[in-house]
């Protein structure tokens, strides 16, 4: 039988991906150009027994989300820039309580309520450092209505795996775009669940991290009593000020994540092998960058395009590689300046790093990117 | 022989963190009471509370107990209970984390009618912190943020409930420590949004700056204030004037959160509406 195809913009392929994914709640608060991922999940949840709940706002969405994800739910919510603002403090109650959860933030640009419908790559710190205290942080950025399809299930699979909250961020152009989309066999993607808890409810830590960085998280309900707090704590978890506990739960909640990047790193690369100017480009930009390459390649300059599609943890060896192997980078990206910084940082200086901005809602069109790689050679 | 409430306690987490004088401990009491007398699977039962002194009353609780951020307990209660519904989901906080900071979501649970027994020990203050006012904390009154006078209006947080919906809302105070277990076990059993409200005590930060001399003088005020609402009906606007309804204030058989989105669900699986 022939796989179920379907022309559909980025937004409605994220839900159709969540219910993939084994998703079966959803809380969210409507705002643009987010509101699509939700309109499409009030209609396919209740189809597969799922919940859809629309919340009295952005914070009560991730709440409840959280709630959910606590009795055993595969939760999402989406939003976009302003709302994922308003929802940080939970996202840092999901790192702690390490609550596997997804957001997506379809990004739009400025500051504040900025341009509604125009797009933007201005979230891509705040989905880093947005929160308050240290954590680590998983974000995907895919680029194309199918690749926000199977990214999504990759992110339910990473926030059941790290045992953490995990954003998607895609821009308002990807999100609102119609393009293709082939729908996956059952079992064609992989699907992950989260892990059984194996021992009896009498012996069982939450945080117990003795066998594995990642302890198997109960279902509230499932039998398993057991204390969740956003407080520092010990891996009954309760509450503990105690300065060794504290210090080694914060470590480790970051280091389940470094230790691992390998595994949540994954990248594209487009004519770098023998690039000497490498377009560094992620989301919509990216499809402008590969479109210049081809052009610049035309024209006999040796570019090549890196995509980063796990923009968190920071894709940092192959960025030092190219960086070693490149005489420029060239970031581009519909802000003022962000992961450039990235770039700069872990280049340390072996090449020269440029930067293409812009967030006039505009697009950053191939011509703008050829130019600068003509500026910078 | 005494009321065993340590069965209901967490090894090891006495003693707890409240102040001497504080009510808290009564209504905690009053909650293990209420559990036992509705039977309750305390792995089937979610305690979910926000911040605050009265917020740290999950953590003693032997069940699935979950303290959340600051006044978002009405909103992560409703994912757990959406979730799953067969969960017993009980929210517990202070007057402050839930009509302040935690105001939208208490009115929208009352709203959804979710079936869930908020307990919110009103105490007029913010004790945690260091006693700053509250939109509980009475008009005139002494604060450490309103060290002239509270300027602010009051919530009556029974009324607010009422107003938003909650389909079962009582009222006690913590002098009333018999009457707190009935009324949250008649809560726990309501199909809906119960709401008890049970007026509290902070000696520490409201009493001290407020003139109560001693706890005692709290709880008497506590005794004093509270009129049965059966006694108010036969009573005068000027007997009222200062005075407190106690009791069940409202009660009412709407349709239920859950059960509502299960119909959703039957539909949107074909079946005949």
């Amino acid at each position: 039988m022939a796989k179920k195809v379907a022309l559909m913009q980025g937004n409605e392929a994220c839900a159709h991906g969540a219910v993939y994914a084994g998703c079966n709640f959803f809380g969210g608060y409507p705002i643009t150009p987010s509101t699509e991922v939700a309109e499409v999940l009030a209609n396919e949840l209740p189809k597969v027994g799922g919940k859809f709940i629309q919340m009295e706002d952005e914070i009560g969405a991730m709440a409840a989300v959280i709630g959910a994800a606590l009795t055993g739910a595969k939760a999402l919510t989406a939003t976009s820039g302003p709302g994922v603002s308003l929802k940080q403090e939970l996202i840092g109650y999901a790192c702690i309580a390490e609550t596997p959860c997804v957001i997506v933030n379809v990004m739009r640009g400025g500051p504040s309520t900025g341009m509604p419908t125009g797009p933007g790559q201005s979230d891509v710190m705040q989905a880093r450092w947005g929160t308050h205290g240290d954590h680590a942080a998983i974000a995907l950025v895919p680029a194309s209505c199918q690749e926000i399809f199977s990214e999504t299930v990759r992110a339910f699979n990473l926030a059941e795996k790290f045992r953490m909250p995990v954003q998607v961020l895609f821009d308002e152009i990807v999100g609102h775009m119609r393009e293709r989309v082939e729908f996956p066999e059952p079992g064609e993607l992989e699907v992950i669940d989260r892990a059984p808890v194996t021992v009896s409810p009498a012996e069982y830590k939450p945080y117990d991290a003795s066998k594995g960085d990642v302890p198997p998280l109960a279902a509230f309900g499932s039998g398993y009593k057991f204390h969740v707090t956003g407080l520092n704590k010990a891996a009954d978890g309760f509450p503990t000020t105690k300065a060794e506990l504290v210090d080694a739960e914060e470590r480790r909640q970051i280091s389940k994540v470094m230790d691992r990047a390998d595994e949540i790193e994954k990248n594209e690369e487009y004519q770098t092998q023998d690039a000497e100017v490498v377009i560094w480009a992620y989301g919509s930009t990216a499809r402008s960058a590969r479109y210049a390459v081809n052009e610049l390649r035309k024209a006999g300059v040796k570019a090549g395009l890196f995509r980063p599609l796990t923009l968190w943890p920071f894709p940092e060896k192959r960025t030092a590689a190219l960086a070693q192997q490149a005489k420029a980078i060239v970031v581009a990206e519909m802000n003022l300046g962000q992961m450039i910084y990235e770039v700069e940082r872990v280049a340390k200086g072996a090449c020269n790093v440029a930067g293409v901005f812009r967030v006039d809602g505009e697009p950053i069109n191939p011509g703008q990117i050829m130019d600068k790689v003509k500026e910078v050679l | 022989m005494a009321y065993d409430y340590e069965k209901s306690i967490r090894p090891g987490k006495l003693p707890h963190i409240w102040c001497p004088g504080c009510g808290h401990g009564i209504v905690m009491k009053g909650l293990i009471r209420a559990m036992d007398a509705c039977n309750l699977d305390r792995a089937k039962t979610s305690i979910v509370s926000g911040i605050g002194c009265a917020s740290r009353l999950p953590g003693y609780m032997d069940a699935c107990t979950l303290h959340t951020a600051h006044g978002r307990a009405a909103a992560f209660a409703t994912g757990v209970k959406l979730a799953n519904p067969e969960m017993t989901v009980i929210v517990c906080g202070g007057d402050g984390d839930g009509t302040a900071i935690g105001g939208n979501h208490f009115i929208h649970a009352c709203r959804r009618n979710i079936d869930m027994t908020y307990v919110i020990m009103n105490n007029y203050i913010y004790g945690m912190t260091g006693g700053q006012f509250s939109p509980c904390t009475p008009t005139g009154h002494k604060a450490s943020t309103t060290p002239y006078g509270n300027p602010d209006p009051i919530f009556d947080i029974s009324k607010l409930a009422i107003g938003a919906g909650a389909t079962f809302v009582a009222r006690t105070t913590a002098f009333h420590a018999t009457q707190i277990d009935k009324l949250i076990a008649e809560g726990i059993k309501h199909k809906g949004m119960a709401v008890i409200e049970v007026l509290d005590d902070c000696p520490t930060t409201y009493g001290r700056r407020n003139k109560f001399r001693s706890v005692v003088d709290m709880m008497k005020r506590l005794k004093d204030i509270a009129v049965p609402v059966q006694a108010a009906a036969k009573m005068t606007a000027e007997q009222l004037e200062g005075k407190v309804l106690t009791g069940v204030l409202y009660k009412e058989d709407k349709p239920e959160y859950c059960e509502m989105y299960q119909k959703v669900i039957e539909r949107a699986q074909g079946a005949k509406s």
